[in-house]
């Protein structure tokens, strides 16, 4: 029964929201309850994520302590976690270190909270990506060995763009006549980026385009329950 | 070098140097300061972000319309009436909080509908508008060109990706037939997608060496003063 009513709750919103997409413009009827769902769904969607930001929170605080409690492996690191998980919350919704009172902006780059997201966060989130070059490129180097055509067309376009990408690309190939400087790798990379990734990007846009449209439809129409749990 | 060094006792400069050498110390192996970093990097950006939802959309959407008076707090002009509606989605992430209960988790599954039917909901409508729909649009359009004093290789470049797009799309919806000229088609397909592939790896791998030239001029410039 109750999964019943949650899918007739899916069903509702999703379709309301269709039909504001489509439905002309009006203050009655159908159209004007799908219009008025359409303005409230987005806030109340966001509002909606900062609840589920709690769950998660409280989850993954939750994991961490059960760690320190019992001991587990690193379970010193856990420590770290927590603690400054309560300190930026603290600091956070205290507003402390900006404007008096609760009255500045939260993001303020004066406050605590700005500070920190520049002096941790920021360093520690562009320093955690920067890694993937190292690991991207050793696992180029091991998947993209030419063995087919495939791999060869995909090395080789990875590479002209790398390579058109570097700051003194438009140096290399010099020596070419003017008739071919198309085939630099400055000029060559952006054609490519242009022209066949246009083509190949469009096409796989299309495709998933298709593929989420059947997934909304089969979740709108309750042929998927998966989300609402195993019982009956 | 220690000298040069000393002379940058900023200590939130000195902060940012130590994580971005605790991060890249993983490419030796684990250690303790790569486990540092990493737990630390998960503590601060689940409060950060929980800080932001909090002060950006709790606080303006839910509890002032609620509570009026809120609005003094944070020194914005309070709405004249309250709006209950809002109520509505506070019920629902109240209910999504249960889940942390097992015997009240089911409660939850009114918000998952409610998080999944929006969703369902704005994507059918986005892709089929601006990824389908546009998208066909496009093709359409390269093959009509916008003005008469369009080049050559323009025109070249419009039939090559109206044809490219073609084949792709052939060898996407896996098309089979014993025809030759199909399989001609899908192949070339294939290498479509294949070019495609390789320019987004391309792109993003420079992306993130962009990002790592970014953190070795913060140590060698803002840190260590050398640049």
């Amino acid at each position: 029964m109750k999964r019943n009513l949650a899918q007739v709750v899916l069903s509702v919103v999703a379709l309301l929201i269709v039909l504001s997409a489509f439905l002309p413009d009006a203050d009655g009827g159908l159209a004007g309850i799908a219009k008025s769902a359409d303005s409230y769904f987005p806030i109340w969607f966001s509002i909606i994520a900062v609840f589920a930001f709690v769950l998660g929170a409280s989850s993954l605080i939750g994991s961490h302590v059960r760690k320190i409690k019992d001991r587990e492996n690193d379970w010193q690191y856990s420590i770290v976690t927590v603690s400054s998980f309560a300190i930026v919350l603290i600091v956070g919704l205290a507003k402390l270190g900006g404007a008096p009172g609760l009255e500045g902006d939260v993001s303020d780059p004066a406050s605590f909270l700005g500070r920190i997201f520049s002096s941790v966060l920021s360093p520690l989130h562009a320093t955690l990506f920067s890694l993937l070059a190292f690991y991207m490129a050793s696992a180029a180097f091991r998947s993209f060995r030419i063995r087919s055509l495939e791999t060869t067309v995909l090395l080789v376009s990875a590479s002209i763009i790398i390579v058109g990408r570097l700051p003194f690309a438009s140096k290399l190939f010099s020596f070419l006549p003017e008739t071919l400087h198309w085939l630099r790798p400055d000029k060559l990379s952006l054609w490519m980026l242009l022209v066949p990734n246009t083509a190949g990007q469009r096409a796989v846009l299309i495709t998933v385009s298709l593929g989420v449209i059947a997934v909304a439809l089969k979740y709108i129409l309750g042929m998927s329950r998966d989300m609402f749990g195993g019982q009956k | 070098m220690i000298c040069v060094i000393t002379n940058s006792n900023h200590f939130e400069t000195w902060l940012a140097a130590f994580l971005t050498l605790a991060v890249f110390s993983f490419l030796y192996r684990d250690n303790p300061f790569y486990k540092f970093a990493e737990h630390l990097f998960v503590g601060v950006s689940a409060a950060y972000w929980m800080v932001l939802g909090f002060w950006s959309t709790l606080w303006p959407n839910a509890i002032v319309p609620l509570f009026p008076n809120a609005a003094l707090v944070v020194g914005a002009t309070p709405p004249e009436q309250r709006d209950f509606v809002i109520l509505i989605p506070v019920i629902l992430g109240l209910m999504m909080l249960l889940k942390i209960v097992p015997r009240y988790a089911s409660w939850g599954n009114y918000t998952t509908a409610f998080i999944i039917g929006t969703t369902a909901g704005y994507s059918l409508v986005r892709y089929l508008r601006s990824d389908f729909i546009y998208q066909l649009g496009s093709i359409i359009k390269s093959v009509i060109p916008a003005s008469a004093s369009i080049g050559l290789s323009e025109v070249a470049n419009s039939i090559f990706i109206l044809l490219a797009t073609i084949s792709a799309l052939y060898y996407f919806l896996r098309i089979r037939t014993n025809k030759r000229s199909a399989n001609v088609i899908s192949r070339c397909g294939l290498l479509v997608l294949m070019t495609a592939f390789g320019v987004s790896f391309g792109s993003a791998v420079m992306g993130r060496v962009t990002l790592l030239v970014d953190r070795l001029y913060f140590l060698f410039s803002d840190w260590m003063g050398i640049l």
